[in-house]
């Protein structure tokens, strides 16, 4: 008989790969991709189309450049670029959307070693960078349907007054705002999908959106209008439950949902800027390691351990 | 009445696996005598024995052949009959090497003489099941008599019966409910009387009716169990159920402290086919000398359960069960927690309950990736451990921090693998894990003398 092959046991495994839990996610933001498209015209598909194109080719070129095996296969970059261009306006110019794929992928990612080992969600950073940079460029939202670069601007509902919309117009995306946040319903369709495949921890987004909305109910605002606007419900539901940049404990991530809702109800009540999802998630990934390191498991029986100490 | 089953709670974590019980309603067969078979002298946790037989002695079926003075220790007794042709050397399958009889077989299986010990006590009790040379056979290898010895100050009020199987393929207890449910059940009324417990239970994965059946008709029968003393609990079928903590964790909701045993909460764990044997050898007073091996896998042509002599090779089973195709894999024990040979030439022993000869399909590995932090390990570990921060200190050799993160509780039952989308080696990481906190004992044990 010949040379048999051996391993360290277990000898099977399921089979998951982060490539197929990759393409889960992607599967996920379609129905937000296809309500961009519908909303904002065939310019959301090309922007989307720029910035996961150049997240992967600098991810390819990066690792490349650097000796290091391709990670491209996995589908993070493709991910990545999703929820960038989920992140902008619809009428942002296309060389801004490299930019912001660079600061995304090279200098938050890879950086940082690739997969895995980035301290923030390249693609929040990536809008932060944008933001920061041509702020105009990234609050000018266009109206849907209004189709192209030169559309009317529209405000988005949380920097027009209270009451500007309606709550079925907030909940379709009839309304200014960026391309994957507008459509509550898409989102929600989305997370409904990462919930039902295992994907994603529902205690993030619930605790997230859950503290946020208690917290403008005691604040005497209309709850249930300032979850559905702005980026909320996108970034609960894709950026905060990004594996990499969240707990790994129930605990953990139940801590860092609700720090995420409270950072967000304290910089849209009491900072400069409309929006704080961003910056909260941002803040919220900065502190995973800290979360973690007091959200340790307990080992089974440790409870009821007498703990014997020699000498 | 056929009462219906108890039902187990819930334990943590733990993955649902393909079952892959192809054997489980083949009847086991008997092999016949292999031209030699090659018994090691350690089959058992505990001291290795000492060859009882030199070379050219004639030996039957039963002819103690590995004897040792110590406690912790199980004696070994040939499986056939023949002649022995020399001390020599074996592997073990976790990479040791240890001492054994090899005896070329008469292909007649003639059997020594045996009769019924004889029992007055729980003394005579324990030390016939040491003579039998018993071991846990669900795979530990625990030499039973240490087990049924009382501890003192930890009186055992409950037996739970341990017929999980809860690993893929793996039939043999499942066989040995079905063919042997009478042993099992004189087994249990045994063991319950010397060690005084109150409670009995049969403990079965729910992916095995068909067992539960059978021992519920016995365990409801008013006349064949008049006392009722037998309850038959029905386990969700859950990975790694039959973990003891798990399992005791499951039947009685107590919880075994961190680093102890069952029997500092008054329990007794036992596999189903250890607790039939000791039924068997209390009649017949025959020594144990065989066992059931389920032999599965794509390679196999034939999958069944096969009683086999210990001693035998691994290639001599997988030749009476006929290959399909030449193995890629072999794996001594479950597809889990099992053992992958380097090649065939392997022998069983006492604890060996499975084959699986893989073919090419089987034994694809997945690529390793980063770690993407997805925490699928950490929620699954039944331990409450957390894997990947264990894989993560053992690399960078942080042995303080591998002790933080309770290192030796991991019982290696590879669930956390089994889930990791990078195909991450944790259970490889934290054995290596382990044995540099046991060194860095070790060192700091010889500066404290």
């Amino acid at each position: 008989m010949s040379m048999l092959k051996v391993s360290s046991s277990p000898n099977q495994v399921s089979g998951v790969t982060t490539r197929r839990i990759m393409l889960t996610v992607i599967a996920a933001l379609c129905p937000s991709l296809i309500a961009a498209a519908v909303l904002f015209g065939y310019r959301a598909v090309i922007l989307t189309g720029v910035t996961v194109f150049s997240c992967v080719a600098f991810e390819f070129l990066f690792r490349k450049l650097l000796h290091r095996e391709n990670t491209v296969g996995d589908l993070s970059a493709v991910v990545t670029g999703l929820l960038l261009a989920f992140n902008l306006p619809s009428t942002l110019p296309y060389w801004m959307a490299v930019i912001g794929a660079f600061a995304a992928i090279v200098v938050t990612k890879e950086f940082f070693g690739g997969i895995g080992q980035n301290f923030a969600n390249p693609a929040i950073v990536g809008r932060i960078v944008l933001m920061l940079s041509f702020t105009t460029a990234m609050t000018n939202f266009a109206e849907p349907f209004s189709a192209g670069a030169d559309a009317v601007a529209s405000a988005t509902p949380l920097a027009a007054e209270e009451g500007t919309y309606s709550l079925t117009e907030l909940f379709l995306g009839l309304h200014g705002g960026t391309m994957g946040e507008v459509c509550s319903a898409a989102i929600l369709l989305g997370g409904i999908i990462l919930a039902a495949t295992g994907t994603i921890a529902v205690s993030i987004p619930i605790s997230y959106i859950g503290s946020y909305f208690l917290l403008s109910l005691v604040a005497g605002q209309d709850a249930v209008y300032m979850t559905l606007s702005g980026g909320l419900l996108l970034g609960a539901v894709f950026m905060a439950t990004d594996y990499v940049t969240s707990p790994v404990t129930l605990k953990g991530r139940i801590i860092f949902g609700i720090g995420c809702g409270v950072l967000t109800f304290v910089i849209r009540t009491f900072g400069a800027m409309s929006e704080g999802v961003s910056f909260a998630i941002l803040i919220m990934n900065l502190l995973v390691p800290l979360i973690e390191r007091y959200t340790r498991t307990k080992p089974f029986g440790s409870g009821t351990v007498r703990e014997v100490r020699a000498g | 009445m056929i009462e219906k089953p108890e039902k187990a709670g819930r334990v943590r974590g733990g993955v649902r696996l393909e079952h892959r019980k192809n054997t489980c309603f083949t009847k086991t067969s008997v092999m016949p005598p292999p031209a030699a078979v090659t018994i090691p002298m350690k089959q058992h946790i505990g001291s290795p024995c000492t060859p009882a037989v030199k070379k050219g002695d004639r030996v039957k079926v039963g002819t103690l052949v590995g004897v040792s003075a110590g406690t912790v220790c199980s004696p070994i007794y040939s499986s056939v009959s023949g002649t022995v042709a020399g001390i020599t050397e074996t592997r073990c399958p976790d990479g040791t090497r240890v001492t054994a009889v090899k005896i070329e077989s008469d292909g007649l299986m003639e059997a020594e003489k045996t009769s019924p010990p004889e029992i007055t006590g729980p003394e005579d009790f324990i030390e016939a099941v040491k003579r039998s040379g018993l071991v846990g056979l669900g795979g530990a290898g625990f030499p039973s008599h240490i087990k049924l010895t009382p501890v003192k100050g930890k009186p055992i009020d409950t037996l739970i019966v341990n017929c999980a199987e809860c690993e893929p393929y793996i039939t043999a207890d499942h066989r040995e409910c079905i063919e042997d449910s009478w042993d099992v059940f004189n087994g249990i009324y045994t063991v319950k009387k010397f060690v005084g417990a109150k409670n009995a239970y049969i403990a079965v994965e729910n992916n095995k009716p068909d067992v539960i059946k059978v021992l519920l008709q016995i365990a409801s029968d008013a006349s064949r169990d008049p006392e009722n003393r037998v309850r038959v609990t029905e386990l969700k079928s859950v990975y790694p159920q039959g973990a003891e903590k798990m399992l005791v964790k499951a039947v009685t909701g107590r919880k075994i402290p961190l680093g102890g045993l069952p029997s500092d909460v008054g329990v007794l764990v036992m596999n189903v086919t250890t607790v039939a044997f000791i039924s068997r050898y209390l009649k017949t007073g025959e020594p144990l000398t065989s066992r059931r091996v389920t032999v599965d896998g794509g390679a196999v042509e034939r999958p069944q359960n096969v009683m086999v002599p210990i001693g035998t090779s691994v290639e001599d089973v997988l030749r009476f069960t006929g290959l399909r195709s030449e193995p890629v894999k072999i794996i001594m024990g479950g597809p889990m927690m099992g053992t992958a040979l380097p090649d065939a030439s392997f022998p069983v022993t006492k604890t060996t309950n499975a084959i699986l000869a893989f073919n090419e399909e089987e034994a694809k590995k997945t690529r390793t990736t980063a770690c993407i932090h997805c925490g699928k390990c950490v929620k699954n570990c039944p331990m409450g451990l957390m894997p990947l921060y264990l894989a993560q200190a053992s690399d960078a050799g942080d042995v303080k921090e591998l002790e933080r993160l309770s290192v030796n509780a991991c019982m290696e039952c590879g669930t956390c693998v089994y889930n990791c989308p990078a195909g991450r080696h944790l259970v490889q990481a934290i054995r290596v894990g382990k044995r540099l906190l046991r060194e860095e004992k070790a060192k700091k044990g010889e500066t404290a003398k």
